[in-house]
């Protein structure tokens, strides 16, 4: 809904994480739970964004083959936020549309990882490249 | 013609400062600045002057241009002004009067001190002119916006005053819900009703909607989810006080309402107390009459 | 690798949940309590998750997994102690784990299990449904 401006919001700072076991995706959450304290972010806040990076980090695990997330603590106008960008070098996704659509799964899991993801961010992007790759970025914000 | 008039500029205001300061604050007076009694004559003759030095000596680097670094302490002094007077209570004539009197000193000064000379006056007013209405539409955007910031800061307020959990008995909460609810509002209820429920481990949550007129379809969905977290905590949830309407408005939504309903507040507590192997028993017949109502 | 042990108390298999769960440890749990509730015959699995500080599709799916199974081994499975944001964001996700009973504490999960097995006995002794309450 943003992404235009996504270009100019200043990064305060970032860490680039991979994603190639369980045991990352562990360490994904850890991270994001220690920037979201950092900002501030309220409890319920803060277990929306490491909930929705879980979701993600295992997708890019399981159907993206691996790959790494990027975690960008943003500031735009006063307001504080966290930003997670998870890219993979996998398959791509075919039908977007259809992958956010809940309970559709093609990994025998429930097929609420994207969808859910969506719905615990504030701002959610997402390009695919059949046969290059997909892109998310997902944004929580702190609410003033 | 442009660089001309800053100069002018530059050099009436600093020759005249004084005079123009004076001038300037008698029309602040005269407008009724003092009236309200919520600022002083020292700071607002303090705040006067800071911006006025400030002026000149933004003018003095030769920059014309408000945006520019020249002029960082001056939007900085001017933002300052117009937040206190947002919080002060000011009305935005008022905060916008405060810059824009300043104008009419300085075309009188430049009248007196460029006398004769119609070209640089015209050029040093247009320049001024330009300049002020700048400095005025910065006042009036931060004015703006930190009146947005102190409302918001109260809707959050009342958010938190409005909605307090109760407990009634022993492990039975209520949460009385009053006036409009939004989506924002109903969020941080839900929030407090589920941290309440940990805090006094409560096996039963009652959410009173008697006094809500209207319940949006987001809302609803809101309510449906706490009650649905709620559970996952382990508490149950009645709600009391539908309105028929809010009733309609659910089914229509086409959620299912596993919820258990309750017309009044009190007939869900004596569900609740039932729920939890109690029962509210009359000690002994108050009055006759009274004992005679209950056979 | 690591694993979550279980207790067994009475007719219960307790277990409590109090590392940040990785996938493996959370599939070796399942085996695991598959395994004790055929072994020992319990009659309701209590899961603590008070220390959980998120709960995802994986792990959710995990627990309704673990209900699902302890049923048709006619155990039943209360989790006890979510945290209040760990619940609200589990319903955003969309995850209501309606198959699952839930207790705010051990004490009252265990007084859940423990009421069925009252409830057997007195079945077992061929008494009707009585009631808890007068």
């Amino acid at each position: 809904m943003r992404t235009d401006s996504e270009a100019r919001v200043p990064i305060a700072k970032t860490d680039l994480l991979p994603i190639r076991s369980g045991e990352d995706v562990v360490r994904v959450r850890q991270q994001v739970r220690a920037r979201a304290i950092e900002i501030g972010l309220g409890l319920v806040d803060q277990t929306k964004i490491i909930t929705a990076a879980s979701e993600l980090a295992r997708n890019t695990l399981d159907y993206g083959g691996g790959g790494e997330v990027r975690i960008d603590l943003v500031e735009e106008g006063g307001r504080k936020g966290v930003r997670l960008t998870f890219e993979d070098q996998g398959p791509g996704i075919p039908d977007i549309a259809q992958a956010l659509t809940d309970h559709y799964t093609t990994g025998g899991g429930l097929g609420l990882g994207l969808g859910g993801a969506k719905r615990l961010s504030n701002e959610f992007h997402i390009e695919s490249t059949l046969g290059v790759g997909t892109r998310i970025t997902i944004a929580r914000w702190k609410s003033r | 013609m442009e660089i001309d008039g800053t100069q002018v500029l530059v050099r009436t205001i600093t020759d005249e400062e004084p005079a123009i300061l004076m001038a300037w604050l008698a029309l602040l007076k005269e407008g009724g600045s003092l009236q309200t009694g919520r600022i002083r004559e020292a700071e607002l003759q303090t705040q006067a002057k800071v911006v006025l030095g400030q002026l000149r000596d933004a003018l003095a680097s030769g920059q014309s241009d408000f945006g520019s670094e020249a002029y960082a302490s001056l939007r900085e002094t001017l933002g300052e002004i117009s937040r206190s007077r947002a919080i002060q209570g000011f009305s935005s004539t008022d905060t916008a009067k405060f810059v824009f009197s300043l104008k009419e000193p300085i075309f009188e000064a430049l009248g007196r001190t460029q006398a004769g000379d119609a070209s640089l006056i015209a050029a040093a007013t247009r320049s001024a002119s330009r300049l002020l209405d700048r400095l005025g539409l910065h006042t009036m955007e931060v004015f703006q916006t930190s009146r947005e910031e102190v409302i918001g800061r109260q809707t959050q307020e009342i958010a938190e005053l409005s909605t307090p959990v109760v407990r009634l008995w022993d492990g039975i909460l209520a949460l009385p819900l009053i006036g409009t609810l939004d989506s924002a509002r109903t969020g941080v209820v839900m929030e407090n009703l589920l941290q309440a429920i940990v805090d006094e481990e409560a096996e039963i949550a009652i959410i009173d909607i008697t006094g809500v007129p209207t319940v949006d379809t987001l809302v609803a969905q809101h309510l449906l989810k706490a009650i649905a977290a709620a559970r996952l905590m382990g508490a149950d949830c009645i709600i009391s006080g539908i309105r028929p309407q809010i009733a309609q408005t659910m089914v229509h939504l086409g959620v299912e309402l596993n919820v258990v309903s309750k017309a009044t507040l009190a007939d869900a507590f004596a569900l609740a107390l039932r729920r939890t192997g109690r029962a509210v028993v009359r000690k002994q017949a108050a009055a006759t009459t009274a004992s005679e109502d209950r056979r | 690798m690591d694993r979550i042990p279980i207790l067994k108390l009475g007719g219960a298999l307790i277990v409590t949940i109090q590392v940040d769960m990785h996938d493996r440890l959370m599939l070796a749990l399942e085996e695991d309590l598959t395994a004790k509730i055929a072994s020992t015959g319990a009659r309701g699995v209590l899961i603590e998750i008070s220390a959980l500080e998120i709960v995802d599709s994986f792990i959710g799916r995990m627990l309704d997994n673990i209900a699902a199974i302890s049923r048709v081994l006619d155990a039943e499975t209360v989790v006890v102690g979510m945290r209040p944001a760990v619940a609200i964001t589990l319903i955003e996700l969309g995850l209501n784990l309606t198959g699952i009973k839930t207790a705010l504490n051990v004490e009252r999960g265990m007084a859940m299990i423990q009421a069925r097995l009252d409830e057997d006995d007195a079945d077992g002794l061929g008494s009707t449904r009585a009631h808890r309450e007068d």
